[in-house]
Formats: structure tokens, C-alpha cells, sequence
């Protein structure tokens, strides 16, 4: 059984990256596309290779082996103009914390940009909802408070594409599910591609459309969450991530 | 390169120094203290020597200033970047669209800025103070100021390649590499009253050039023209190495993977 082929536009694509750290291979001929306004989960054990493939896909770190697209464009050669139309949220950046939040955003909306700054970063706090949040100092925020200070950063170029590492990390359940809620409307009005990674599967339930398992830097299974957990003897995605992070593989209905 | 891009990111320096007095005080501290100290080491030599030794103090202090306006503008380089280290901030610049030399010249403007604060701050303490007007050099001032900010930005980008490839364990390295030029350069003595092995090498960097300038034109009103015009020309030389050295050190981090382990630490 499988889906019918997504017609969308491929916004980004990777043919056989790999990447070694002394001889170790983190990520090992990993190929996948991600289609305008799809979310696609990257999942895995600790180290399995998600920061790396991001990490690359963002032209922090240059692969050993492969290619990347962007919308179509090489990656390393038209890294600018790919990153203009692009953004990215993790829960282990902040921004500089001796600024206020609304300098911050003002410093970032300039950077990328942004027609009308002020109106931009109101509309997204107001979305967020920390309008209150503008006149504080970043660097005293509490953890929920600068992912979701982040999450503006990375809204404000009304970017295509979008990569959120762990972006719900150390947020408690209540905050966690208002990011995901607000991740999803905003990925929905604006048709937005985000390739997403995360420990909690809740998130991965919740948000993505389609997931990834990496298992020591190569594809172990690939699918939607239900198709995954038809082909698996596991009743739960949290099961099948246990699985995979122990054996290597995914058991087959036997 | 996109001005507007250059002008968002010293518009972030530029919150940080009214967001943080400490940094004005810091801008402005270590000059005063060394130009006092400087200050009155001359007078007390002047006063205890034959007359004929006047112009030290003119020497001294007209070369302490010199000095740190080419320090400071190396400090604004690698600071403005140590600065994006330390608020782990770096990785949000390396994923906007933003260029090495929008990135680059935004930390250079930051250093000019850093040193007309200090240059002001200096001129009047010391024409106060010691009765020393720097504008004694009148226009020959500018040409002055812009070579060893040249070169205080070249070893500024020297610094952050070292930080970029070492980490924040090669952050004093940065801070002391102007002074391992400082013997050199001739700051505070002619290159004629050097060792005889040593004075080739002072010739080959371009603020050797503008201190030995500074002496003549205190003492006779004018300079050799050509030693405006090969400090000026090592200057580009030397920028052009150090630009080549940060790029490569970059690319380097980027092949390596130590950008981004370093940036989020
Ligand atoms: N700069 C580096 N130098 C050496 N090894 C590295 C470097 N960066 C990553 N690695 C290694 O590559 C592997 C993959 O790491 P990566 O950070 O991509 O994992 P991850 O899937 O994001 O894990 P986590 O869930 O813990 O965030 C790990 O074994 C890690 O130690
Ligand atoms: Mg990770």
C-alpha cells in the first residue's frame, strides 16, 4: 500500500547527503524531499544525525558527500537568496539577551528586509501572544517565553520554508501545545514547508504530515504516522521510536 | 553587500552600548588611565632633563593616542564579533541572509565608531590635562587616524579568525595580538634607535610609518609624503591577507563542523 505520489513543488531536497566526523558517518547518503506547505518530521535517537542533516541544509556545515536544493537552487551557491526566503527556530539559540525582545526583532526584521518592521513584529507577538513581552529584557525571559520570542524571529520574513529543531523542547505541556497549535495555524495560512524534528511524539502526531526515522545518519522508515504504525507491530509512534533507537530497524508485521 | 543589512546589524551594536553603560565606561576607561599615567611619566622626565628633551612629551602622548585609536579599532572588530559568540547569537546571523562582508563591514563601522568616542575622549583630556593639542598635527590627523584603523581592523580580523577556529580559548590570544606588534611599529621610539637586525622588519608594517610621521611632522611641520602612500599600500595588502585568512578559517569551520558546535555553546 502506498500514499499517492504528493504533487507539490519540491522546496527542498537532499540526494545523498552525508556527512563524517572523523571517519564516523552522522549522516550516511540521506535523500528525502520536503513539498511547499507539507511538514515533515525528522525523528531519532540522540545522535542520530537530525542537527547534522539541519545543520547542513542550512549551510552551517558543508557535507562530505551529496547535493542540496532550495527551491530548486544549489544549496552553497545561492545560500544568500535561499535564506532569504527561509528560516529557522531551535530551542538551543537565543538571541542576545542583554537587548529587549523588541530589539531583537527590530535588529532581525532589518536584516531580512521586512517592509514595515513594527506592524510585522506586533502582528506576529499579538499571534504569539506576548505583546507583552516587548519592553523586557531576552536574556530574563523563561524558556517558554524565548521559544516563542524565536518563533517570531523566524516568522518574520513570512518565510516558504521553515526549520524548527526541537523547537518545543524544556516548554511544559501547556506552552508546548500552544506552540504546535500556533506552528500548525500559521503553517497552514501561509502554505509553509518545515521540516521539524523533536523528541516528543506527541509534537510529531500533532504537526507532521509526514516523518522521517533516522537511525545512526541513514533512513530506517518513512512515511505518514499512521503508516508507519500499520507496518509495525507497535501500538504507539513512541513504541516504534523505542524500536528503532534499540534495534536498528522497525519489525515488520510478522 | 546591502547597506541595509550593514545598518541592521550596527544598529545592534549600537543598542547594546545605550542598553549597557559598562561598555561606554569600558570604551573609555583603559585610554584615560594609560594616557594619565603616560601623561605625567613625560612630565616628571621633562622637568629632570636638559630643556632640549621638550618634545618627549609631545612623543609620548602623541604616540599613546595614536596607539590606542589603532587598538581600539581592533578591539571594535573582534569584540563586535565575540559579542555574537557570547549571546549565542551567532547562528541566528549565519542563518539570515546575511553576507561575511555585510558582517564583516558592520564590525569595521563598529570600530570606527568605537574610536571617535576614544579619540575625542583623549584629545581632551590630554589638551587639559597636558596642555598637548593633538590638532598640532592638524590635517595630517586624518591620514593618520585612517592607516591604523586600517590596520587595526586587519589585525581585528586576524583576531576573529583565531576565535573562529579556536574558540573562546584563543579569546586573550585576540586581545594581545596588537601588542605583539607594539615593539615593532615603533610607538614610542625611532625606528633608527632600534637594533640594526630589527629595523627591516618595523618597515614592513604599515603603522611603523605613520608613528615615524607623527615625530617629524612635531617636530618640523611636515612628513615625507611616501611614507603616507606605503603605510597606505601595506594597509590594503594587509586587509586583503587578513580577509583571505578569515574566509578560509570560515570555510574551514564550516568543513570541519565547528561552526555551529561553537556557536550554540
Ligand atoms: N562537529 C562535530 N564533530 C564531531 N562529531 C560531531 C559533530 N557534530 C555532530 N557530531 C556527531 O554526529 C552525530 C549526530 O549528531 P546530531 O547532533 O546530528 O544528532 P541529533 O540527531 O541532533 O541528536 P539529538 O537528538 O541529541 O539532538 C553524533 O554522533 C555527534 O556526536
Ligand atoms: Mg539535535
Amino acid at each position: 500500500m502506498s500514499a499517492p505520489p504528493d504533487t507539490r513543488e519540491v522546496i527542498l531536497e537532499a540526494r545523498e547527503l552525508t556527512r563524517e566526523f572523523d571517519g564516523v558517518k552522522a549522516l550516511d547518503r540521506f535523500s528525502f524531499q520536503l513539498h511547499r506547505g507539507e511538514v515533515l518530521g525528522l525523528l531519532g535517537a540522540n545522535g542520530a544525525g537530525k542537527t547534522t542533516a539541519m545543520n547542513c541544509l542550512l549551510g552551517l556545515t558543508l557535507p562530505t558527500g551529496g547535493e542540496l536544493f532550495a527551491f530548486g537552487l544549489e544549496l552553497q551557491r545561492h545560500r544568500i537568496q535561499i535564506l532569504q526566503r527561509s528560516n529557522f527556530s531551535s530551542a538551543y539559540t537565543a538571541l542576545p539577551g542583554n537587548l529587549l525582545v523588541g530589539q531583537n526583532l527590530l535588529v532581525f526584521a532589518k536584516i531580512y528586509g521586512v517592509k514595515d518592521p513594527k506592524a510585522k513584529i506586533a502582528e506576529l507577538m499579538e499571534l504569539l501572544e506576548i505583546s507583552h513581552l516587548s519592553k523586557r529584557v531576552t536574556g530574563q525571559l523563561s524558556a517558554g517565553e524565548s521559544t516563542r520570542v524565536n518563533l517570531v524571529k523566524a516568522f518574520l520574513n513570512d518565510p516558504e520554508l521553515l526549520m524548527l529543531d526541537e523547537p518545543t523542547a524544556s516548554l511544559d505541556p501547556d506552552i508546548a501545545d500552544k506552540v504546535r497549535k500556533v506552528v500548525r495555524k500559521v503553517q497552514r495560512e501561509r502554505n509553509i514547508g518545515i521540516l521539524y524534528t523533536s523528541h516528543n511524539m506527541r509534537d510529531i502526531e500533532e504537526v507532521c504530515d509526514r516523518v522521517i526515522f533516522l537511525h545512526k545518519g541513514r533512513i530506517v522508515c518513512e512515511g505518514t504516522p499512521t503508516q508507519i504504525l500499520s507496518r509495525s507491530s507497535s501500538s504507539s509512534l513512541e513504541d516504534v521510536f523505542i524500536k528503532i533507537a534499540r534495534d536498528g530497524e522497525i519489525v515488520d508485521e510478522a | 553587500m546591502n547597506l541595509q543589512t550593514i545598518s541592521a546589524l550596527v544598529l545592534r551594536y549600537l543598542f547594546l552600548y545605550t542598553r549597557t553603560p559598562m561598555r561606554m565606561v569600558e570604551l573609555v576607561f583603559w585610554p584615560v588611565v594609560d594616557l594619565v599615567v603616560w601623561g605625567n611619566v613625560t612630565v616628571f622626565i621633562q622637568k629632570n632633563t636638559n630643556p632640549e628633551f621638550g618634545n618627549f612629551v609631545l612623543f609620548f602622548l602623541g604616540g599613546m593616542i595614536l596607539w590606542d585609536i589603532m587598538f581600539r579599532a581592533q578591539q571594535g572588530v573582534a569584540i563586535s564579533f565575540l559579542e555574537d559568540v557570547w549571546t549565542r547569537n551567532l547562528l541566528n546571523v549565519f542563518v539570515a541572509p546575511v553576507r561575511t562582508s555585510e558582517y564583516v563591514s558592520a564590525t569595521f563601522i563598529v570600530g570606527f565608531l568605537r574610536i571617535v568616542v576614544t579619540a575625542i575622549v583623549l584629545s581632551l583630556i590630554s589638551w587639559f590635562g597636558y596642555t598637548f593639542n593633538v590638532f598640532t598635527l592638524s590635517w595630517w590627523l586624518i591620514p593618520f587616524f585612517a592607516n591604523l584603523m586600517l590596520f587595526g581592523w586587519s589585525l581585528g580580523m586576524i583576531s576573529t579568525a583565531l576565535i573562529l577556529r579556536w574558540g573562546q580559548a584563543a579569546e586573550s590570544l585576540a586581545w594581545a595580538i596588537p601588542f605583539f606588534f607594539q615593539p615593532a611599529v615603533a610607538v614610542f621610539y625611532r625606528v633608527e634607535d632600534m637594533p640594526a637586525w630589527s629595523q627591516p622588519i618595523a618597515w614592513c608594517f604599515p603603522p611603523t610609518y605613520i608613528f615615524e610621521g607623527m615625530r617629524d611632522v612635531m617636530k618640523s611641520g611636515s612628513m615625507n609624503w611616501s611614507y603616507l602612500w606605503t603605510s597606505a599600500g601595506l594597509n590594503l595588502l594587509y586587509l586583503a591577507l587578513a580577509g583571505w585568512l578569515f574566509l578560509w578559517i570560515l570555510n574551514l569551520t564550516r568543513k570541519r563542523g565547528l561552526l555551529t558546535k561553537f556557536a550554540t555553546q
